[in-house]
């Protein structure tokens, strides 16, 4: 029934595991009592919540004014901050759905905690247009709804609307695959357990049985909602950066954003999901799920789109130049030169040198070193968003009015803030729900266990 | 709705080729298997068990094409009809403008309408009930049930035979109550 496998490539499920052991070792987690780490990791992120919580309402009961925005930096990190997250928010639906369409193995063992990571991300982004917009009771104005103004539209042409309903709809979208997804495996947590906790898995689980018709539909829905979600993820961040391409101001109205938003988003959201699994598989004991071989793989898309990304740093630069407008050339100059020169200095740094050790196999099978790299390719990565919005903003066309912005510690605590509400729902989901695919991992087995395949196989299958 | 007791029996077997092989066995001795469950799709259980393709990706399609006309189609009634506005000198129909958010919908409405019906006609939804026949089948076991609540002696131990035959590793009734 299995695959042909080729030798060559090493196993993705080490230490000899049955479907039993598989169930039990992924499960745990859940069915312990939290560790002294975790209840450490959860109380920090409480701290940063509730630091959060006390910012936007700081920001709500006096206004943005106390973020010392001015005229002419009107977008700064509360938007860095967005794009920065919605970024973070592309590799769980890349790891799951392009990866399944292009049947990459290696996603099983990262593919659930990604996507957890990136539905945390995309609601930890969408906050910041919200409290943006000040009065954040009235936040449901961006959706055209039949209202008694008249009724009066939203602007359909705006890329601020298609904003609101492309992440919307990538929300939505990831929501509906992850969970379906977690639906078998919280049908085996709940097979596990008794009383009240049994009810409740029962319930959430949605009653699942396994049955084959079901399983038929299941895979249905996997593959057709992947294949709904590889242009939806696309999309997003082209849409994202439509934001800015599509005004009239010089350093952003350029053609080359889209692909370099979503490289960069895919280079961001794989360091944040390193950032995490690193950590996750030591302390959830997943180690043979979560192999080196996963970190491998992970660290050659970071190389790729982290070069990407430098490829188009470098043709923004020279498109600059080859335009002749001495506007664009401005902006560029500026963004190198100009007042938050640092930021492009570590912009470059992280996201553009910094990967590039990846070229050597020996770095990228190295846990601290792709530790410390997935961290500052994240700070590189806050660094390119600010760059692209405050430094362009600093310098407009009328010197009159040029200004510098650093942020009040609104800013700074709602950014902080965010990384607690990240944390809190992410270390709540490991404690609820199985961290890895159970019902995937057991069906790759044969075909990529370390029994079956790889230097230690014991059960060689002849070709079906 | 009257309840109804179904008496089932079912064995179950420890690897996903056996239970694939014993489907493809009660296939050929005319055995009618209730179901089939598993904690992982089994591939070529499908064909085994002779199940038709799944047309949910057609109701997909039909949800799809509903949210491009849906986006597409009010789009183009606001800005024509009900309250035309012009944006930086372009036509107010100014249909480049309006691909992301028909893309969009488009991917909105297929997903959800198809999940919806997924959960739907699979009877899927929180506190449905279903039984859930031994605990090991979301774990490791493969079940094979069959109805045997109108079945005499003579055939119980026919499928009894068949489950030995075939190496079940466990074989058991059970009465569920269904609501008809």
């Amino acid at each position: 029934m299995s695959a042909v496998v080729s030798p060559i490539r090493e196993p993705l499920v080490r230490g000899h595991k049955t479907y039993h052991q598989i169930t039990e070792d992924i499960c745990a987690p859940t069915e312990r009592t939290p560790g002294l780490a975790w209840v450490l990791a959860f109380t920090v992120a409480v701290a940063f919540l509730a630091l959060y919580v006390f910012a936007v309402a700081w920001t709500v009961w006096f206004g943005i004014g106390t973020w010392d925005l001015n005229r002419t930096i009107g977008w700064g990190w509360d938007i860095t901050n967005f794009v920065w997250w919605i970024g973070i928010g592309h590799a769980g639906t890349l790891i799951s759905a392009i990866l399944l369409l292009f049947r990459q193995k290696w996603r099983t063992g990262v593919n659930r905690a990604a996507e957890a990571m990136t539905i945390f991300a995309v609601v930890c982004a969408g906050q910041f247009p919200l409290i943006h917009m000040g009065r954040l009771w009235l936040g449901f104005f961006v959706f055209p709804y039949p209202n008694t103004r008249g009724p009066l539209w939203v602007n359909f042409n705006s890329p601020l609307l298609w904003d609101v309903f492309a992440i919307s709809t990538y929300f939505t979208v990831s929501l509906l695959f992850w969970y379906t997804g977690l639906v078998p495996d919280l049908a085996t947590l709940r097979d596990r357990s008794k009383g009240l906790r049994r009810k409740l898995y029962d319930m959430f689980s949605f009653s699942w049985t396994g049955a084959a018709k079901h399983w038929q539909r299941w895979e249905y829905l996997s593959l057709v909602l992947a294949g709904l979600a590889t242009p939806l993820v696309l999309s997003v961040h082209t849409i994202v950066s439509f934001d800015f391409a599509t005004s009239v101001i010089p350093g952003w109205h350029t053609t080359i954003f889209p692909p370099y938003f979503v490289a960069g988003a895919v280079f961001s959201g794989f360091a944040m999901v390193q950032s995490l699994m690193i950590i996750a598989r030591k302390v959830l004991n997943l180690k043979d799920y979560i192999t080196i071989e996963h970190i491998e793989s992970m660290n050659k898309v970071i190389l790729v789109t982290g070069t990407v990304v430098g490829v188009a740093y470098l043709t923004e630069l020279y498109i600059a130049w080859y335009s002749g407008y001495i506007y664009e050339q401005f902006a560029f100059y500026n963004r190198v030169f100009g007042p938050y020169y640092w930021s492009y200095i570590g912009m470059m740094a992280c996201n553009v040198l910094s990967p590039q050790i990846f070229w050597v196999k020996k770095f990228r099978r190295n846990i601290f070193l792709t530790f410390l790299l997935s961290i500052f390719i994240n700070i590189g990565m806050w660094f390119e968003r600010f760059v692209i919005i405050a430094t362009t903003l600093a310098r407009d066309f009328l010197p009159s009015s040029w200004s510098y912005y650093s942020p009040t510690w609104v800013e700074i605590s709602l950014f902080l803030g965010s990384l607690g509400l990240f944390f809190t729902l992410f270390l709540l989901f490991t404690r609820l729900a199985p961290v890895v695919a159970i019902a995937e991992i057991k069906h790759i087995l044969k075909s990529a266990g370390d029994q079956y395949t790889g230097p230690e196989a014991t059960h060689k299958h002849e070709a079906h | 709705m009257n309840s109804e007791t179904k008496r089932i029996l079912f064995g179950l077997y420890d690897d996903d080729e056996q239970v694939l092989d014993a489907v493809r066995k009660a296939k050929s001795d005319h055995l009618d298997i209730m179901d089939v469950y598993s904690p992982f799709p089994v591939h070529g259980m499908d064909e085994a068990l002779g199940l038709k393709e799944s047309r949910l990706h057609i109701a997909g399609f039909i949800y799809g094409a509903l949210g491009t006309l849906t986006a597409f189609g009010f789009m183009t009634w606001v800005f024509t009809r009900d309250w035309p506005i012009i944006f930086g000198g372009k036509p107010y129909w100014s249909v480049p403008a309006f691909i992301p958010i028909t893309f969009e919908l488009t991917v909105l409405f297929a997903a959800v309408g198809m999940t919806v019906t997924f959960y739907a006609v699979s009877r899927l939804w929180p506190g449905a009930g279903n039984p859930i026949l031994h605990p090991r089948i979301t774990d490791d076991k493969f079940c094979i049930a069959f109805d045997t609540t109108t079945c005499d002696e003579g055939e119980i131990s026919r499928l009894k035979n068949f489950f030995e035959a075939t190496g079940a590793s466990l074989v058991e009734t059970k009465e569920v109550s269904e609501e008809a």
